[in-house]
């Protein structure tokens, strides 16, 4: 039966190929608008480190005072730790692993001949970042606690600045100055670039910086390196340039949980250190003012996805909703002319769902096409979206589940658009048309 | 008009999806020309400096350059090299530009010493630019006069306690919020943390916009600030007319002459520089563009298919009126009238739908009102674009002979 409906519905799609190319075309342009921006959404809020985010933690302290304003659009300074308040979380060892954070750049002055110094981003960290990231290593390892407390001059490189310093050797027990320091390479990093860099300062472009080196931070502390990021200080006539001031802001912190017993201890200790600071009188806001973020939730919470982004999927939705709209009405004057020839199927001894299932599979024969239609029109709209200036712009690429997702988006739409169609036609009365005959 | 209703109530799903489909469109496309016009009114904005004339680079030193004396010792020496370019009329280095975005400064300027808060005006940007900035620039005064030479001095609002220059010039306005309808001229401003710090209003420019244009900061909320040095500054040459582009061209060359250990971190047109900061307005221009023509072409070919299959319909009862004495004209206008009032009751259930639609964008988008005008816009477009669909359907209707009205189907 459904070869001969198959056969059925693609010869009247025959019958009047303009229409039937302008239906393909609506859901077509309806489900290749809607799927590009669905692909961009779901590239921009795509777990960054699957299988490991969901043990991942950001406490979130706010040690500003109470009468502190924040100024129009300029970042929350509480999304960040001061260097006391990280340095006594990482300290009091409550997580099962724990690691302070900041993004910098710095020089890089190569050895090698005829190479000209460069500027590279990176991060300055603390012992447990690679652990608690798993960051996959080619060649060594990370730095130990011990090497932090010791102040070493210790290095990780990424691979692709690695491979740029020493071509295909593998650059260990090498030595690379940076800014104005020489530093010792004990590890290169595999390929990693989780996106959005979820760990980086709001300030960052989270879906196109790289780290290309890892310090420890006490070292870019003590140097005094430059940090990338806001640097939010609150305390009146604190000089910006001691980092170790507690009333400025500028180190990340994650730590991993394992399990809710864990998360929910974890919490309770947050609110007991603020209680502690407050009666130190260091903290002026009620300790309960002290969160735990989930991984997902930070990144919620710094809501990454631009307004714009948003805005492009809502009117994508309503350029296929109006597609969908236009396709019913045109489905409905196409069934309804041919109630005569229904209506002799239905003589010849057809059920009303025979008749349904018939002109249901020719919507979904429509919206097949229009997928793939569709699916063309997508990618060409990726490919516009990858030649746009935003950070997430080269991220914009459609996976298997997105492509299926395309596929499956164009069918349940198009016979969404027929059931009404289909359902009006099945209850023609027969005996009223055949007269007309 | 009543046998034209009638005939209308027997199609009612079919005209109930039409009106829809119509209003959608109205309301999406009233919607997004409003978008579009207010993008474009926000692309019409005069920089306050010679755009089409001034060519801009940063550099990233390599050599120490951390004491205040070896600084303005390179920056000297760099802008003689750039001043001796062949085309270039002068140099100087600033710390930002406008729509330039990078290097921007925010101050609070207090009008009293030591100003509380309430007695001051905050997020205001400060520009800060070596001896010619105005000139180089391009700079308008309109009121006052331009920094004399004894003026430039070494200051930097964020390290050390060097006291800011005597003088500085404020935008019109700046001038307006400091001090509302009074002369600005000779005004004291009182700047740093304890608003202990005294300069004095020297002149007044009244287009100078911000390095970037926000709600907090304003379009041109800034004073200018003559210094003898930035750090981490953009060397921003004018240049006659026509050496834009050669200038653009050996900049690099030029710089690299001085100090070939330095890193040129980018070196642009300021044309290109203000093309570049409304690059995501057009973008957002020409997608809105491509779905309004797509939305149109939509609706168009969704009347154009539905009138087709009414005119094969009724084909037999358009011969049997044209049989008892209807004219081509009186088909013609019969369906020309039917689409008027289908897309009639689209408009008006659009026009709804628009100002429902916008609500929810200033809801969730912070877009401002849809200005009343844009309605008859969108609905005189639907009108013509419904009139201009049917036509061809009703032209083939008005051709039908009035012998079909005696054969059987």
């Amino acid at each position: 039966m459904f070869g001969y409906y198959f056969d059925l519905a693609l010869h009247s799609l025959k019958r009047n190929p303009v229409l039937t190319a302008l239906m393909v075309l609506a859901i077509g342009l309806g489900i290749g608008a809607s799927m590009t921006m669905v692909t961009v959404l779901h590239v921009m809020t795509d777990d960054p480190l699957p299988g490991r985010s969901a043990q991942l933690y950001y406490p979130h302290l706010d040690p500003t005072p109470l009468n502190y304003t924040q100024n129009g659009d300029s970042p929350d300074p509480t999304d960040n730790l001061t260097w006391p308040d990280a340095m006594a979380l990482l300290k009091a060892h409550k997580a099962t692993r724990q690691a302070a954070m900041a993004g910098g750049s710095l020089l890089v002055r190569p050895v090698r001949a005829g190479m000209q110094p460069f500027e590279v981003d990176g991060r300055y960290a603390t012992a447990d970042f690679f652990a608690l990231f798993g960051v996959p290593f080619e060649h060594g390892q990370g730095w130990s606690a011990a090497d932090d407390t010791a102040r070493a001059r210790v290095v990780v490189l990424g691979d692709a600045l690695a491979r740029k310093l020493f071509g295909h050797a593998d650059g260990i027990g090498q030595t690379v100055r940076l800014g104005d320091n020489d530093y010792r390479v004990i590890g290169v990093t595999a390929d990693w670039q989780p996106k959005p860099m979820f760990y980086a300062d709001a300030s960052s472009q989270h879906y196109s910086d790289n780290d290309e080196f890892f310090l420890p931070l006490p070292v870019a502390v003590d140097q005094k390196l430059q940090i990338n990021g806001n640097e939010s200080s609150w305390a009146k006539h604190v000089d910006p340039s001691v980092m170790t001031s507690d009333g400025m802001s500028w180190l990340q912190f994650w730590v991993q949980l394992d399990g809710s017993a864990q998360v929910a201890a974890y919490r309770q200790f947050l609110i007991d250190y603020s209680a502690q600071q407050k009666a130190l009188g260091r903290f002026e806001r009620a300790p309960t003012s002290a969160k735990l973020y989930s991984l997902m939730g930070w990144l919620a919470h710094e809501n990454l996805v631009p307004n714009d982004v948003r805005l492009q999927l809502w009117l994508a939705l309503g350029f296929l909703f109006v597609c969908m709209v236009n396709i019913v009405a045109l489905l409905l004057a196409k069934f309804l002319r041919r109630s005569g020839e229904i209506s002799v199927r239905r003589a010849l001894g057809a059920r009303r769902g025979d008749i349904f299932f018939q002109l249901g599979l020719e919507s979904a024969v429509i919206g097949v096409a229009g997928g793939m239609l569709g699916l063309l029109i997508a990618q060409l709209g990726l490919w516009s979206v990858r030649h746009r200036p935003d950070d997430y712009a080269q991220l914009a690429q459609m996976d298997v589940p997105m492509l299926l997702g395309t596929f499956a988006l164009a069918i349940v739409a198009s016979v969404l658009a027929g059931l009404l169609p289909a359902w009006r036609a099945c209850r023609v009365p027969p005996a009223l048309q055949l007269k007309t005959l | 008009m009543h046998p034209i209703l009638s005939a209308l109530k027997h199609h009612k799903t079919v005209v109930i999806l039409v009106v829809l489909e119509i209003a959608l469109t109205c309301a999406i496309v009233s919607n997004a020309l409003f978008i579009i016009g207010s993008h474009l009114a926000d692309m019409r904005v005069h920089t306050g400096v010679a755009d089409n004339e001034l060519v801009w680079a940063t550099s990233s030193g390599i050599g120490d350059t951390t004491t205040p004396g070896r600084q303005a010792s390179r920056a000297a020496a760099d802008l003689a090299a750039l001043r001796s370019m062949p085309g270039v009329r002068s140099a100087v280095i600033t710390n930002s530009l406008p729509l330039g975005i990078t290097g921007s400064w925010g101050t609070c300027l207090a009008r009293k010493a030591g100003g509380e808060k309430p007695d001051s005006v905050c997020t205001v940007v400060m520009y800060a630019g070596t001896s010619g900035v105005v000139n180089t620039l391009g700079i308008k005064l309109s009121q006052g006069r331009d920094f004399l030479p004894q003026e430039y001095q070494d200051y930097d609002p964020f390290h050390g306690d060097q006291p800011p220059p005597p003088s500085v010039i404020v935008t019109r306005s700046l001038a307006e919020k400091m001090w509302p309808g009074e002369n600005p001229l000779g005004k004291a401003i009182f700047l740093g943390d304890k608003g202990s710090d005294v300069t004095h209003v020297a002149g007044v420019t009244d287009h100078l916009l911000n390095p970037s244009i926000n709600k907090y900061n304003g379009a041109d909320l800034n004073l200018l600030l003559p210094v003898t040095s930035v750090a981490g500054g953009k060397y921003v040459l004018r240049t006659e007319p026509g050496a834009r582009d050669v200038t653009l061209r050996d900049l690099p060359k030029v710089l690299d002459g001085v100090d070939d250990q330095r890193i040129i971190t980018g070196s642009h047109s300021y044309a290109d520089t203000v093309s570049e900061y409304f690059h995501d307005d057009r973008a957002l221009i020409w997608l809105l563009l491509v779905v309004i023509g797509c939305l149109l072409a939509l609706t168009a070919l969704g009347v154009v298919g539905l009138s087709s299959f009414w005119v094969q319909q009724r084909t037999h009862q358009i011969g049997i009126r044209r049989a008892i004495g209807a004219t081509r004209g009186d088909i013609l206008r019969y369906f020309q009238v039917e689409n008027f009032l289908i897309v009639s009751g689209g408009v008006a259930l659009g026009l709804l739908l628009a100002v429902a639609l916008n609500l929810l964008l200033m809801k969730h988008y912070e877009l401002p009102q849809l200005p009343l005008y844009y309605l008859p816009i969108a609905a005189l477009v639907l009108w013509l674009l419904g009139q201009l669909a049917v036509l061809g359907p009703a032209l083939r209707a008005a051709a039908v002979p009035p012998v079909v009205a005696t054969r059987s189907v």
